[in-house]
This record gives structure tokens, sequence and C-alpha cells, in this order.
């Protein structure tokens, strides 16, 4: 009965193994979306210049050789530089990429919330009668009594 | 002073300061005749450590700007190998700088042109972006005094380089 079990559990993990390392390998269609052509200035994903048929070559090679996504990346970037990479590293000062948009959104919604308060502050204050609901002061009213009796037909 | 106006003068100079990064750090007009050129150290296309045209100084240096996966490149470098056997000596050496190319191709290139002359690596394109190159090939005739005196945008033939580089060489009878 126990050897019946290590069998099949043996089986199962011998059909689970080749499903794993298939998941883990790197795939060029997905590593050409994430690097640049250095010449041509675009994804590689849509270069088509004899640098880019190179960089696919070597991306092609390392995954022959059971490399990962990242150390084909690092690869890259070891011949390249980090510009062969379509986002910048997260990582010195390429992270201001990264965090100054993040940076400026906060203070710009910051600064947003801080007018709509004052907005709505002022607009409190406001709610009574304006200065014309309150009528013309005494001596207004005098200079209009005197100026309508001036020009009383 | 109020505080809006800080704030303001703040904003202002930030956005100045990125712009002048901007320009500093892609900006390059790149060089032409007369100027320096450029000598930041690069690493060597074979062997360990680096090199920089500064380590020439004192001689005239033609710069030749190539990668393994240029057409033109291949056809002009048996004419820079024919050229350096001619005419290097310790007062003249033809350089390459490999840009923009895997290592193992350009080292490939080197042994199948056969080419005996130093070369140098830009794999992230800075040198060339330095020089301000349009692409590849391309080349620089460097005086002993680190200045340029010609400039090619493309690639040099024998005969270009025995009418105008041979006679501005030491020893030219021209």
């Amino acid at each position: 009965m126990t050897a019946r079990v290590v069998t099949i559990a043996a089986l199962a993990l011998a059909l689970l193994a080749p499903t794993t390392v298939a998941a883990e390998r790197a795939s060029l269609t997905e590593i050409e979306k994430q690097v640049m052509c250095p010449v041509c200035g675009t994804l590689l994903q849509l270069a088509e210049s004899p640098q880019a048929q190179r960089e696919r070559v070597f991306i092609d090679r390392l995954i022959d050789e059971g490399r990962t996504e990242a150390e084909i990346k690092d690869a890259l970037v070891a011949e390249y530089g980090d510009e062969v990479l379509a986002l910048p590293p997260d990582s010195g000062f390429s992270l201001s990429a990264y965090v100054v948009p993040i940076v400026a959104f906060l203070i710009a919604a910051a600064a947003l919330a801080v007018g709509v308060l004052r907005w709505r502050r002022a607009g409190r204050k406001g709610d009574g009668p304006g200065p014309h609901a309150q009528g013309p002061s005494a001596e207004d009213s005098d200079r209009l009594d005197a100026d309508l009796a001036r020009y009383d037909l | 002073m109020s505080i809006r106006s800080v704030i303001a003068v703040l904003g202002v100079l930030a956005v100045v300061g990125l712009l002048v990064f901007g320009l500093a750090s892609k900006g390059s007009s790149g060089v032409e005749v007369g100027d320096p050129a450029p000598k930041a150290p690069l690493p060597r296309l074979e062997g360990a450590g680096s090199q920089s045209l500064a380590d020439y100084r004192g001689r005239w240096v033609l710069v030749n700007f190539w990668a393994s996966w240029c057409v033109p490149c291949r056809a002009e470098a048996p004419d820079l190998e024919r050229f350096q056997q001619e005419h290097a000596d310790a007062r003249f050496t033809v350089v390459g700088i490999d840009s923009r190319d895997l290592t193992e191709d350009g080292r490939d290139f080197v042994e199948r042109y056969g080419l005996s002359y130093p070369q140098l690596r830009d794999g992230d394109g800075d040198a060339a972006h330095d020089f301000g190159t349009t692409g590849v090939p391309e080349n620089y005739l460097v005086d002993p005094a680190g200045k340029v005196r010609l400039l090619v945008r493309g690639p040099v033939s024998e005969e270009y380089l025995d009418e105008e580089v041979a006679p501005l060489l030491p020893g030219s009878r021209q």
C-alpha cells in the first residue's frame, strides 16, 4: 500500500515538474515588451533594425541557457546600459521617475483640497444678507432725498 | 516676502532646474572640426581595463565609431586596417570604438577582419552621444593637442584615407 502511494506521488511530481519549469521559463515575447532597441529608440517589440535582430538572438541564447527574465534583463543592462530598459530601474536617481509624479500628484491634490475648503468657508460667511439687502445708510438716504427733491417736477 | 511669493519662486526655480537638467543630460550638439575631442574613459573591447583618448595626447588618432551589425562598417574595416599597418607608429594610430553593440559580436568582428588597432567599447552609446554621432560608421581625426581636425559622417574609403588623412600625419611629404 505504502509503495503504491509513493509511486503515485512520484508520478504526480514527475507530471507537475515540467509544468512548473515551463511556467518559469523566460519568453522572448514578454522580454521584448520590456526592453528597448537602443539604436532605434523604440521597444524591441517594434524594432526591425539589424541591431534589434542581434539583441533578439542574444536574448534567445540566454533563454536557451535557462536564464530567468530578471537575469536576462541584467545581462542586457550590462551590454547596453540602463537605457535598454523600457522602464527605468527603481533605485538611485532613476527612482525619481516614479517618486516625482506621485509627489506632484499629492501636492496638486493638497492644493485643490485647500482651495475647495477656502471656497466653501468663504461661501458660508456670505450666507447672510448681502450689503445691498440692508438698504442705504442714513447719510445716503438723506442725499437721495435731496437729489430727488431737486429733480422733482 | 510673503509665503505665497516664496512658494511661487521655489516652483519657478524647480521648473527651471528640471529644464536645465534635461538639457544638460540629454542635449549635445556634438563636436565639430576644431573642437576638443571628448575623452571620457571607455572599457577595452578585448581584455580588462579602460582607456581614454587623453591617453593618446601627443599622437594623431583616427577615431572610428563602428558596430558589428553595421554593413558599411564591414566595408571600411579592411581599409582602416591597411592604413593602420602603413602609418601606425609612435605618432599615429587608429582607435576603434564599438558602439551600442554586443561584446561578443564586437570581438568576433575584430577577429574576422583581423583588426590590430586598439578597440574600446561604448555599449551604452555615451561616447557616441558625446561626439554627437548620427550613426555608424563615423570617423574623427584628432590631432596631438586633442582637437578634431577631420570629421567624416559615414565610412572612409582607401582614397579618402590616402588623400585627406595621410597628408596631415607627421612625416608626410605634403
